[in-house]
């Protein structure tokens, strides 16, 4: 393929990627609202559209139309990149997922993954930890002490379950062999028995446990827990710059989503008489449910339990898990 | 439980839960925090989560097309009724809802008429002040000013007012027999019609 076909084509899926992840964002505050309130005997939006499909619309022309306010004392500058920072890190994180298997369309075969580099899941789990200087930043600069508390538990948050994430991952990787997250689907290609869930079930809660931290989900929404610091690092942005915090954290849904059915579930690799891409599809819905479906369960926990829970159970397990994986191996 | 027991807070039937002391030693803690764990507590509130789900019970009540049904003795905009049989107000003026009225709202303008009886002129509320305690409709001797239904009211000014035009049934309305009687405390029971008879001088 020439140069110039690459870059058209590299452009295209950028451009395809941003568009579905952003609508999907979007759809999945609907989907959302209404699996809390079914949960919670209630109806969820009903009146925009039918059965309230058009909320999502709705919220968008809020969103574009509120005032940004962006206060007195802020530091202006890095006030107004912060959400921009956060943004982007969640959807450069996307651009080193294969997201479906790859297919021929007009007699193109297209690859489905932006950038296919051999250390994708370095490269997105970096990228994500990257995207910490959002929070971090719009905490710090926004003048607030909601803002302030909320930064530091970014901080503490994301930083300690980045070491939780990266261990339990390593055990994965030392059976495969390869960061390259399409060796890592590949490697899974025989079907359900040969899951990576089925070798490394602890590293599988693990990993799990930590995406929900590192995507600020609800047992560990601590960094913009209402009941306790107003809105956390977001307490004093509005409209957009709000709205970016907002799809960012719904990207990373998407993100640890596909990584965990990527590592651990068979990626899209056909399941049974399941072709690959509704495999995939299959698993990632049932991933964006749980963490509804937790949302709605569980209250969420203390910063001192969360950082107990990090650095005293799951850090040790993880190296735990990797030692007798490293014996098992040799 | 104990039938001598003092406290009268306490029923019968009441469940009380075994509270342990918690737990001090690190050992203790551990034993505790492990229970806990594998206890599988968190995967029963996933499963009432899911249940409710799929059960699919929804209180909701969407309020501008449903509406829930009020009580009897609901205290909701005033209304003036007419006597059944003359079809006249059945207000005599005699001024003991502005008198008991405690927020001051309500201003009777009377006259007295060529047969030397009450007339009344007008009758206002002030609905920005009026507080809705159901006084002047309890007070009144007549059963002329009631409490109505219609609770949904929205004004345009603080000051809403209402004048007798406003708060006296209708003629039409009242003429197809849709006067509805406030079936509240003071109010005609609902077989009143069977006693009504004419006054003497008209027979």
């Amino acid at each position: 393929m020439s140069d110039t076909g690459y870059i058209i084509a590299t452009l295209i899926k950028i451009l395809v990627i941003l568009i579905i992840f952003s609508a999907g964002a979007g759809f999945t505050t609907y989907v959302e609202r209404k699996i809390l309130a079914f949960m919670q005997r209630r109806l969820g939006p009903m009146n925009v559209g039918p059965y309230g499909v058009l909320q999502i619309i709705a919220d968008g022309i809020k969103l574009f139309t509120k005032e940004d306010i962006i206060p007195q004392n802020a530091v202006r500058a890095i006030f107004i990149i912060a959400p921009v920072i956060s943004a982007t890190a969640a959807f450069t994180a996307l651009s080193a997922l294969p997201i479906l298997p790859q297919f021929t369309i007009f007699g193109y075969t297209v690859h489905p993954i932006i950038s296919d580099i051999n250390v994708g899941i370095l490269f997105i789990i970096g990228v994500m930890g990257a995207g910490m200087y959002g929070p971090l930043l719009a905490g710090m600069s926004s003048s607030s002490k909601w803002g302030l508390l909320g930064a530091a538990r970014t901080v503490i948050q994301l930083l300690s379950f980045e070491v939780a994430t990266g261990l339990s991952i390593l055990a994965p990787l030392m059976i495969v062999g390869s960061l390259s997250l399409i060796d890592i689907n590949n490697y899974q290609i025989g079907g359900f028995a040969d899951w990576l869930i089925w070798k490394q079930p602890i590293a599988f809660i693990i990993f799990l446990i930590s995406g929900y931290a590192e995507t600020n989900r609800t047992p560990f929404d601590l960094m913009e827990h209402e009941a306790e610091i107003v809105s956390g690092y977001a307490t004093e942005y509005s409209g957009m710059r709000w709205g970016l915090f907002f799809i960012g954290e719904y990207a990373n849904m998407f993100t640890i989503s596909f990584l965990v059915s990527l590592i651990f579930l068979g990626g899209f690799n056909p399941w049974g008489f399941i072709p690959g891409a509704i495999a995939i599809l299959i698993k990632i819905s049932f991933f964006i449910f749980a963490f509804l479906w937790v949302r709605a369960a569980w209250p969420h926990v203390r910063p001192d339990q969360l950082m107990w829970f990090c650095w005293k159970v799951l850090m040790p397990v993880a190296v735990i898990n990797i030692l007798i994986t490293g014996i098992v191996l040799v | 439980m104990n039938k001598d027991f003092k406290d009268r807070n306490i029923k019968e039937g009441y469940k009380f839960i075994d509270i342990k002391a918690p737990a001090s030693k690190p050992w203790d803690k551990f034993l505790q925090v492990s229970k806990r764990t594998f206890k599988g507590e968190l995967f029963v509130g996933l499963w009432i989560m899911l249940r409710e789900m799929l059960k699919f019970n929804i209180h909701t009540v969407q309020y501008p097309l449903e509406k829930l049904p009020i009580s009897p003795r609901y205290r909701a905009i005033h209304r003036l009724q007419r006597l059944l049989e003359s079809a006249e107000n059945r207000c005599i003026g005699c001024g003991l809802c502005e008198k008991i009225c405690i927020a001051n709202c309500i201003r009777i303008d009377t006259k007295i008429d060529k047969n030397s009886r009450k007339e009344v002129l007008d009758y206002t509320i002030n609905f920005g002040r009026c507080i809705f305690c159901g006084y002047c409709a309890e007070v009144c001797p007549e059963l002329a000013i009631v409490h109505g239904k219609d609770y949904e009211h929205a004004g345009e000014q603080r000051a809403d007012f209402a004048t007798k035009e406003d708060l006296l049934t209708p003629l039409d309305e009242f003429k197809a027999g849709k006067q509805k009687e406030f079936l509240g405390f003071g109010s005609p029971s609902k077989d009143a019609d069977k006693f009504i008879k004419k006054t003497p001088l008209a027979y």
